[in-house]
């Protein structure tokens, strides 16, 4: 259906309007200026403002551009005097309240207000009263308020109810009263809480973090994309003198449209932190000296072929973070290769590798975000999407406004903010998809795989037929599977059953890895089971838990600190037995100081260039914002070089970009869309179904925890619920069977590590789980995110 | 983890949670929060006032978010966020009122009170509201409304014998 238009005139210009539009969009559309505060093109509209008021032909009085639509005929003089007075006559009432404080104000610069007192105000007030003063709140770490400066346009607070889907701020009082605030002075806990700084037309609302630091006008805004999830939102970094002052979202309607999650926002502070490593350094007997990058890559080198030579290319191995770039994981690969069989993988924390055959070409979802915002029915099976990918979580949420219906099946109540069709709260995960399975067949009649038989469940629950009757009846479904059962001890029979439900039910299925590149990963050679460019490879290398598992002479780990970005329990000892560890990373920490031998300092996101594949399968580039910090060097140049000095091929791309097209054109040779590791589900071997123990560790990656750079990052980790996850969480009714009570401490062990940690009630879990996030010091050496988990002293009652 | 914040709900009553459901239950299931200023009145009648504890109690019962029970319970003048005293007082002193001796009484009712208007007698007795628009009963005016009930063609002696007899 063609859109209907309307002519009408605007400033004496004949113009077409799509009928029912909104005054002001038509006249952004054409690129007619008109001043406003409340108006957001993303936000309802309350026309509160009235600054936007134009003149009409009817009424005979002059109307907000933002409420009013546009009408067959309609005349519109945006500039005459009558608008023009209007105009004048709000901006005078506004400034009646607003402090003349520019000059110490943050918003100085680029402040809406200002520029429009500019075009609109009175260079002399005729208020002479009293001005109103409005008391601050604290809202965390994160956002600074200054509230008398607030001129009610409540953007903040639609931004909260509509988009962040989690309301924080509100309009308190009335008249000349109205506050703008938490009334009870919360910190604003949305992971989307930041953007209310860029909706602030005033300052208000200011960044926290970069407060003071800098004048607008003084930044140069360079593109870069966020480095922490794979949703690849696209972001601006305001630079002054060389130094990241602070990011805000780059709009992109097709990614991030004009939003950022707050982890992308102020995980640069972890550029500046004194973790970082500035000098390349080598470890001998046990001391740590600093030296060139000549001779520090000379002992990399040296010790790696000395390794290959003596033992063999194979007992090398290669842990590459999964938010690498392309180009990184590129590089790591060919360096795998020319040292003669040694394996690579960037699934660090992931312990079950079984069905690696069946896996798609690559993770992800395949789709356009606005496509898959179309699909009728979302089943999402273990994601915390707002902790894990927050702007991925905000397009669920807003496709579910507009009628997708969505399920969820957890070990936990993830707090999702819209309604669920079916929000599942099951500890055995392998077993309530089982239940799914089992309730499809029974509906299709279609025949189970062989394969699969043993894993069907004697019982199976109304929410498993109710998610099953959804996944058959909806016409296009998309079956999700997150980073919680990519980690899970079975997460194979979990991929296999979904497979099969995808397959009998016509249902798109996708999983939803961690890390910034989790999805290029795939395509670049990181990971064992494929060759560069995803094609499928009959060479048997060693995934990160067998590289683990037998430990291997010598190890190159790039952008990872073990103790936080991999979970393997054996992961110490390994790198403790290791004859060679040559460590890549921008920050140095204990475990590091501990298990490598030479270290080379790397460049940070904003220091570097390179390209990453998002979720959606976008390719997405970035250069460099800043110089790098110290002697640090994008590490795509350190692997360069280590390629070179060791005479391998493909080392001698003189820029990212040059080896991102020679991947491209690589991956393009490759049609498969699924590859062909299996020959049906008859070859498949029989799967013994998952055993849930007593107690099951569960520990989802915390949001301001996920990696080395959001780890440093102090206003991120001063957020409560950062907090909160440093404790160990049960059920309310598991910590009264044992005689517990929120603040008392539980020993556990899990594997032959124990801990002792402060537990908390919390009736979001499944009974029979304990909550222990990784990414701390407390739990760091506790092992697998999944796993069977002891306790081992049981406290009197206190 | 759970976002859920830690924070203290009080209980409120089944009468209560059941005068609440009545109101609730004459709206649509997704616009419980049209039963807000049902909820806040019954809730404010029987604990005196609306402590942060109570209104997410509200919120709670009504499954909204608190801050929309904030934003209620702060816009009206007739619901109190801080205690005040067992009765009620609030004198008219919009036009009609005004012109009869409104203002006059109110002064009177202060310094017999020993309080200004907004705020209540220390033995908890009294609370004198700040600012009363019109109450619709012009034709009685000055008029005054004490818990409620109103008192028209006030004198200051009648206003005497009638603050002086709440208990």
């Amino acid at each position: 259906m063609t859109e209907q238009l309307v002519t009408i005139e605007v400033d004496g210009k004949t113009l077409q309007a799509p009928k029912g539009a909104m005054l002001i969009e038509v006249l952004d559309e054409k690129g007619i200026y008109v001043p406003r505060f409340c108006y957001h093109k993303k936000l309802s509209i309350p026309a509160n403002c009235r600054m936007c008021l134009v003149e009409v032909d009817r009424p005979p009085k002059p109307v907000p551009a933002c409420a009013t639509p546009v009408a067959d005929g309609m005349k519109v003089w945006t500039r005459s005097p009558k608008a023009i007075e209007a105009q004048k006559g709000t901006m005078e009432f506004l400034l009646i309240n607003h402090p003349l404080d520019c000059p110490i104000c943050d918003q100085g610069g680029e402040c809406e207000l200002q520029d429009m007192s500019m075009g609109y105000g009175s260079d002399v007030s005729r208020f002479c009263e009293g001005k109103r003063v409005v008391a601050d709140e604290d809202l965390g770490p994160l956002v600074a308020t200054e509230m008398t400066r607030c001129i009610h346009c409540t953007r903040c607070v639609r931004f909260g109810a509509e988009i962040a889907g989690m309301q924080e701020l509100g309009g308190m009082y009335r008249g000349e009263h109205t506050r703008i605030e938490t009334y009870v002075g919360k910190t604003l806990e949305s992971e989307l809480s930041g953007n209310v700084i860029d909706l602030c037309p005033v300052g208000a609302l200011t960044a926290k973090p970069s407060r003071f630091r800098a004048r607008a006008w003084e930044l140069i805004a360079r593109p870069s994309i966020a480095p922490h999830d794979g949703f690849g939102s696209n972001i601006e970094c305001h630079v002054r003198n060389q130094e990241l002052i602070r990011v805000i979202p780059r709009e992109n309607e097709a990614v991030n449209e004009t939003w950022i999650a707050d982890r992308d926002r102020f995980s640069y502070l972890g550029v500046y932190h004194e973790d970082r490593m500035l000098h390349p350094a080598i470890k001998t007997d046990n001391q740590w000296r600093e030296t060139s990058w000549d001779e520090a890559l000379e002992a990399a080198v040296e010790g790696l072929r000395k390794i290959a030579s003596e033992c063999g290319g194979d007992q090398i191995g290669i842990l590459i973070a999964p938010g690498a770039t392309l180009e990184e994981m590129l590089l790591a690969r060919r360096l795998a290769e020319g040292l003669g069989g040694a394996s690579i993988d960037h699934r660090l924390r992931q312990q079950d590798f079984s069905q690696d055959a069946w896996m798609p070409r690559s993770p992800g979802i395949g789709e356009t975000y606005p496509d898959f915002q179309h699909r009728d029915y979302a089943w999402i099976v273990g994601a915390d999407l707002r902790r894990q990918i927050p702007m991925f979580a905000h397009r669920v949420r807003a496709a579910a406004e507009a009628g997708m219906r969505v399920s969820a099946l957890h070990a936990l109540d993830c707090g999702w903010n819209f309604e669920l069709e079916n929000n599942w709260i099951q500890a055995n995960i392998p077993n309530a998809v089982a239940q799914v399975a089992s309730a499809v067949r029974d509906k299709t009649s279609r025949k189970l795989p062989s394969a699969l038989k043993k894993l069907m469940p004697d019982l199976i629950t109304d929410e498993a037929r109710a998610i099953a009757e959804d996944l058959i009846a909806a016409s296009s479904a998309g079956l999700l599977l997150g980073a919680d059962v990519i980690h899970h001890p079975a997460f194979g029979q979990i991929f296999l059953l979904a497979r099969w439900i995808s397959e009998v039910c016509d249902v798109k299925l996708s999983l939803l890895p961690e890390g910034a590149n989790g999805t290029g990963a795939w395509l670049a050679g990181a990971v064992p089971h494929r060759e560069i460019g995803g094609f499928s490879s009959d060479v048997s290398r060693l995934d990160a838990r067998a590289m683990l598992d037998s430990p291997r002479a010598a190890y190159i780990l790039i952008g990872i600190e073990p103790d936080m970005d991999c979970a393997h329990e054996a992961i110490g000892p390994a790198l403790k037995q290791a004859r060679h560890v040559v460590t890549i990373h921008s920050f140095m920490n204990d475990a590091l100081r501990e298990f490598s031998h030479v270290a080379l300092p790397a460049a940070t996101f904003a220091e570097n260039e390179g390209s990453y594949i998002n979720l959606a399968g976008a390719w997405q580039d970035f250069s460099a914002v800043i110089p790098p910090l110290g002697e640090a060097r994008p590490c795509w140049k350190i692997l360069r070089m280590l390629g070179s000095m060791m005479e391998f091929d493909g080392f001698d791309s003189v820029s990212a970009s040059q080896i991102a097209t020679a991947l491209r054109q690589k991956i393009d040779k490759n049609p498969e869309s699924v590859a062909t590791g299996s020959d049906g589900w008859d070859m498949q071997q029989s799967i013994e179904s998952w055993e849930m123990p007593r107690w099951l560790r569960m520990g989802s990656m915390p949001v301001y925890r996920a990696d080395g750079m959001v780890r440093r990052s102090e206003p991120l980790n001063r957020m409560p619920q950062t907090q909160r996850n440093q404790r160990l969480h049960m059920h309310p009714a598991d910590l009264h069977e044992l005689n517990l009570a929120t603040g008392d401490h539980l020993s556990v062990r899990q594997g032959a590590t124990e801990a002792v940690l402060e537990v908390s009630a919390d009736p979001a879990l499944a009974r029979g789980v304990i909550y222990i996030a990784p990414g701390f010091k407390s739990s760091a050496e506790l092992g697998w995110h999944y796993d069977a988990i002891q306790i081992i002293d049981q406290p009197t009652t206190t | 983890m759970s976002s859920a914040q830690d924070r203290q709900v009080e209980t409120l009553s089944s009468e209560i949670k059941e005068k609440i459901d009545l109101w609730a239950e004459r709206y649509p299931a997704d616009r419980r929060r049209s039963a807000v200023l049902m909820a806040l009145h019954y809730v404010q009648h029987d604990y005196g006032f609306l402590s942060r504890e109570l209104m997410d109690a509200v919120a709670d019962h009504l499954s909204i978010p608190p801050i929309w029970v904030y934003e209620a319970a702060t816009f009206y003048s007739m619901f109190h966020t801080s205690p005040v005293g067992r009765h009620e007082v609030a004198v008219c002193t919009n036009i009609s009122c005004m012109l009869r001796g409104g203002e006059d009484l109110l002064r009177h009712i202060e310094n017999r009170l020993g309080i200004r208007a907004g705020e209540s007698t220390s033995d908890g007795r009294i609370y004198l509201k700040k600012e009363e628009e019109c109450l619709a009963a012009c034709v009685g005016a000055p008029m005054m409304m004490v818990d409620h009930h109103y008192y028209e063609d006030l004198t200051l002696e009648r206003v005497n014998e009638i603050i002086d007899h709440l208990d």
